[in-house]
């Protein structure tokens, strides 16, 4: 366990802004960041006392974080007394976790069988082609990504178009566009349709 | 309180008896108007939650709120049509309640008296508005029995799920009958996994009560991953409380005193409810230490899924649930002799769990009277696609596909011809017209090349191609392979680039014994259920629509017209009258023409998107068969239109 303990150490200097806040120094960009891993701290305390709640404790962290970069997991993998090969082993396998940053926006079309069959690909081919990027790419101001997202169980109004945690149904590519100008003005869109 | 006798819940169920009686039809003279609204996913994301503050809101001006009170409930299953309002006493039904109806709604029917005609169900073919559920045709072939509460009761509410009889089976249980007895029960009902495969329950239950290993662990399978099936969504929106009292159940039945439920994180509200019920379960002591004063302990808590597919298979499941990458292993030993932490563990599909307080109220003899020889009961599923009425439905094992199909869902849309119905979701197959008079069940299902898998059905129709439908299932299968075994991850690849190949034009006939090959050596070798049925839509693609296989390898056509790199748009110059809309809708500026002479689209440069088609007023617009194919790759093969035979000529 020489390991841990060593890296404990590297970790804990890592912590050093947290410090820094906490005797009420301006807010910086780091300083967020050093709150950001408080939270995640106190995550961590809260799950780790029950067995297995590694995948709980991710999807924590990137609610906090909003994706999970490499120091993240490390800290995790640290916290948890695991190794971080373990931690990363979890996060690339399920299609939640992200490790890029994503934009502010979260557009995923809903790609299950009946969202499929009424158009589903149209709408991704127009969502590419607006925002000129690819799927489960960001845009370059940061504003958007896109994804494909397995069937959110709306089948009845199908298709689907999740636009960061509002369910869209019966959506059509004029919509999308009018989606998308409303996002770029800065307002949240509320349910277009019905 | 803590409930400790069954004469505690007796009382409960007597408090909240009145208003679940008016809801079911009694005029028992309430004196209060129960206003329900859907809140199931669905008809939450088409504005129930708007309609329900709306509605509160409204009583409040008006002064009502002592004369009719809001609720909201479970899944009706007619979610095209959603949100859905259902007003007692009268059981009126409105459909596609909007936040502006709101007004209208509670001046007319509340302080009128009278129905709102305009928000009334109307019947497509005849125009008939119906205030009448049971008039409406898409009620008419169902039988709810898991679906018994969703639209009742309040699921929020566990005294209006006691109120419906809830927590008296697992009381009837506890304090009455032994452990075997029950297993026996269950075993004597016939009831199999609603999962997909089809195991039977009773089994599962009795091989995880003999083993001697403690502790040992009941887990609800809530990962509901075929893309098109919902209905344990809606069992978990609609009645969370149904699934605590059997797993519950369960765990006495097995010797274990702790339950996971492992659910979808993309079903919040499911989530949501269940926290809630967990948190009532507890609060009433059906949860926790000593149990109507016995000494059984139980307790539920929850685990994630964070998007894998292949978590439903229960050995995956299992590594997810402590924590892990979820990868399957093989079987046996099965869950029930080593499955969580190495211990016994119980695994349920959600709608089995739903079954089980049924046939332990209703006893086993009638609940192995309903459906086939082979397989018991009923089945949910959930229709989509193009289909009339889409939705949840609840029916016999052993109704015919007809039945459901242009009874309940109301037939195809738009006049269109019916192609397939896909059931069983990428594991399962499509099934042509000719098997739609065949009564469904777990074992015809199978023999015709599908499987029940969850209960997802998808109706397809003429414009929907069958090698394209292959290939997304494929697409599916692939990206959702975990990489744990090699048939599965290299041969659905291998499979996925064959279909790829096809749909793009550039197959051979030889390709078409290549997917079959490739298919059972793929089932045959996988290590769990998601590589073993992998191949399941290619393979009954190919048996029932190998014409259009051979329409896309020879004459490198898609009769369906879907796949887009065998299309191509052209104007007919006749019908033109260069008006340019065209091409000024023409994002990729494939289109060029100038006035007076007709336009004309350049293949090179066309995405087949068919914005044009769409803006063309005198319909010039064409699909057709691409005419000019061209080398194909390195391989200065030319295969054009009549393949070999071509081929051979050069």
């Amino acid at each position: 366990m020489a390991h841990h303990t060593e890296t404990g150490e590297s970790f804990r200097e890592q912590e050093a802004p947290v410090r820094d806040y906490q005797e009420g120094k301006k807010p910086t960009q780091e300083d967020e960041r050093a709150k950001k891993f408080n939270d995640l701290e106190r995550v961590i305390r809260r799950y780790s006392t029950e067995a297995g709640q590694l995948i709980r404790i991710l999807q924590k962290a990137q609610d906090i974080f909003g994706y999970l970069p490499e120091d993240v997991q490390a800290y995790i993998a640290e916290k948890l007394e695991i190794p971080v090969s373990e931690v990363n082993g979890v996060v690339t396998f399920y299609s939640l976790f992200i490790t890029e940053p994503k934009g502010k926006n979260m557009l995923n079309i809903c790609m299950g069988t009946a969202c499929y069959v009424k158009g589903a690909q149209v709408l991704m081919d127009t969502l590419k082609e607006q925002l000129k990027i690819d799927e489960g790419e960001t845009t370059p101001d940061g504003l958007f990504t896109i994804k494909s997202t397995r069937c959110v169980g709306a089948c009845g109004l199908a298709p689907i178009l999740v636009a960061n945690e509002n369910v869209h149904g019966k959506i059509s590519s004029g919509e999308i566009k009018k989606i998308i100008q409303t996002f770029r003005k800065g307002e949240s869109v509320e349910n277009q349709k019905h | 309180m803590k409930i400790k006798s069954i004469e505690d819940i007796e009382k409960i169920k007597e408090r909240h008896l009145p208003l679940i009686k008016q809801r079911l039809g009694y005029r028992n003279g309430l004196g209060l108007t129960q206003i329900m609204v859907c809140s199931g996913t669905a008809c939450s994301s088409s504005e129930s939650r708007e309609v329900r503050l709306e509605l509160e809101q409204e009583l409040e001006r008006k002064g009502l709120q002592d004369r009719a009170r809001v609720f909201k409930t479970g899944c009706f299953g007619f979610c095209q049509y959603g949100p859905i309002v259902m007003i007692h006493p009268g059981e009126i039904f409105y459909c596609q309640v909007r936040p502006e109806d709101v007004q209208e709604l509670v001046e007319k029917h509340l302080v009128g008296g009278q129905v709102l005609e305009r928000l009334l169900y109307q019947n497509d073919s005849t125009k008939e508005r119906t205030p009448s559920i049971e008039d409406i045709h898409f009620f008419k072939a169902q039988r709810r029995i898991v679906l018994r509460n969703c639209g009742v009761i309040n699921p929020e509410k566990i005294g209006e799920y006691i109120a419906r009889d809830g927590y008296f089976a697992l009381a009837d249980v506890l304090l009455h009958k032994n452990r075997d007895e029950i297993i026996e029960i269950i075993k004597k009902s016939g009831l199999r996994g609603r999962g997909g495969a089809g195991f039977p329950t009773g089994k599962k239950w009795e091989l995880a009560a003999a083993q001697d290993l403690r502790p040992k662990y009941v887990v609800c399978n809530a990962d509901e991953g075929d893309p098109g099936a919902f209905m344990d969504r809606s069992i978990l929106e609609g009645d969370p409380h149904s699934i605590l009292e059997a797993m519950t159940i369960a765990g006495y039945c097995i010797g274990a005193n702790q339950g996971y439920i492992y659910v979808r994180a993309e079903y919040p509200i499911a989530v949501e409810r269940l926290e809630l019920a967990i948190g009532q379960a507890r609060e009433a002591g059906l949860l926790g230490k000593g149990l109507f004063g016995t000494a059984f302990d139980f307790d539920i808590g929850f685990r994630f899924g964070a998007g894998a597919f292949v978590c439903g298979e229960e050995t995956a499941l299992l590594h997810s649930i402590i924590g892990q990458r979820g990868e399957p292993r093989p079987r046996p030993p099965y869950p029930a002799q080593e499955g969580l932490w190495g211990k016994p563990t119980l695994i349920n599909n959600v709608e089995t769990y739903a079954n089980i307080t049924v046939i332990l109220r209703d006893g086993w003899e009638w609940y192995e009277g309903q459906g086939t020889a082979t397989s018991k009961g009923s089945k949910v599923f959930s229709l989509a696609g193009k289909i009339h009425n889409t939705g949840l439905i609840e029916v016999p094992m052993g109704t015919s596909l007809r039945t459901i199909i242009f009874d309940i869902g109301g037939g195809i849309p738009g006049g269109k011809r019916f192609k397939a119905v896909q059931t069983g979701g990428p594991s399962g197959g499509c099934i042509p017209s000719k098997y739609l008079d065949l009564p469904i069940d777990y074992e015809s299902l199978k023999e015709i090349g599908s499987m029940m898998g969850s209960g997802g059905m998808i109706v397809m129709d003429e414009e929907d191609c069958m090698v394209d439908i292959a290939r997304f299932y494929l697409e599916f299968s692939q990206d959702e392979s975990c990489g744990r075994c090699t048939p599965c991850r290299v041969g659905t690849k291998r499979l996925l680039e064959i279909l790829i190949r096809i749909t793009e034009g550039h197959g051979e006939m030889e390709d078409l014994e290549m997917l079959e090959e490739l298919s059972y050596d793929i089932r045959d070798a996988s290590l769990c259920g998601l590589g073993q049925s992998a191949p399941n839509p290619v393979l009954s693609t190919l048996r029932y629509f190998k014409d259009e296989y051979i329409a896309h390898v020879r004459d490198k056509h898609c009769p369906a017209g879907v796949c887009k790199a065998l299309l191509e748009y052209t104007v007919d110059e006749e019908k033109c009258i260069a008006c340019g809309l065209c091409a000024r809708t023409c994002a990729a500026q494939a289109i060029t023409g100038a006035p007076k002479q007709p336009y004309r689209i350049d293949p090179e440069k066309c995405t087949r998107c068919a914005a044009c088609v769409a803006k063309c007023p005198k319909k010039a617009i064409q699909k057709g068969i691409k005419k000019d194919v061209g080398n194909y790759g390195k391989t200065g093969i030319y295969a054009g239109p009549g393949g070999t035979e071509d081929r051979a000529t050069l």
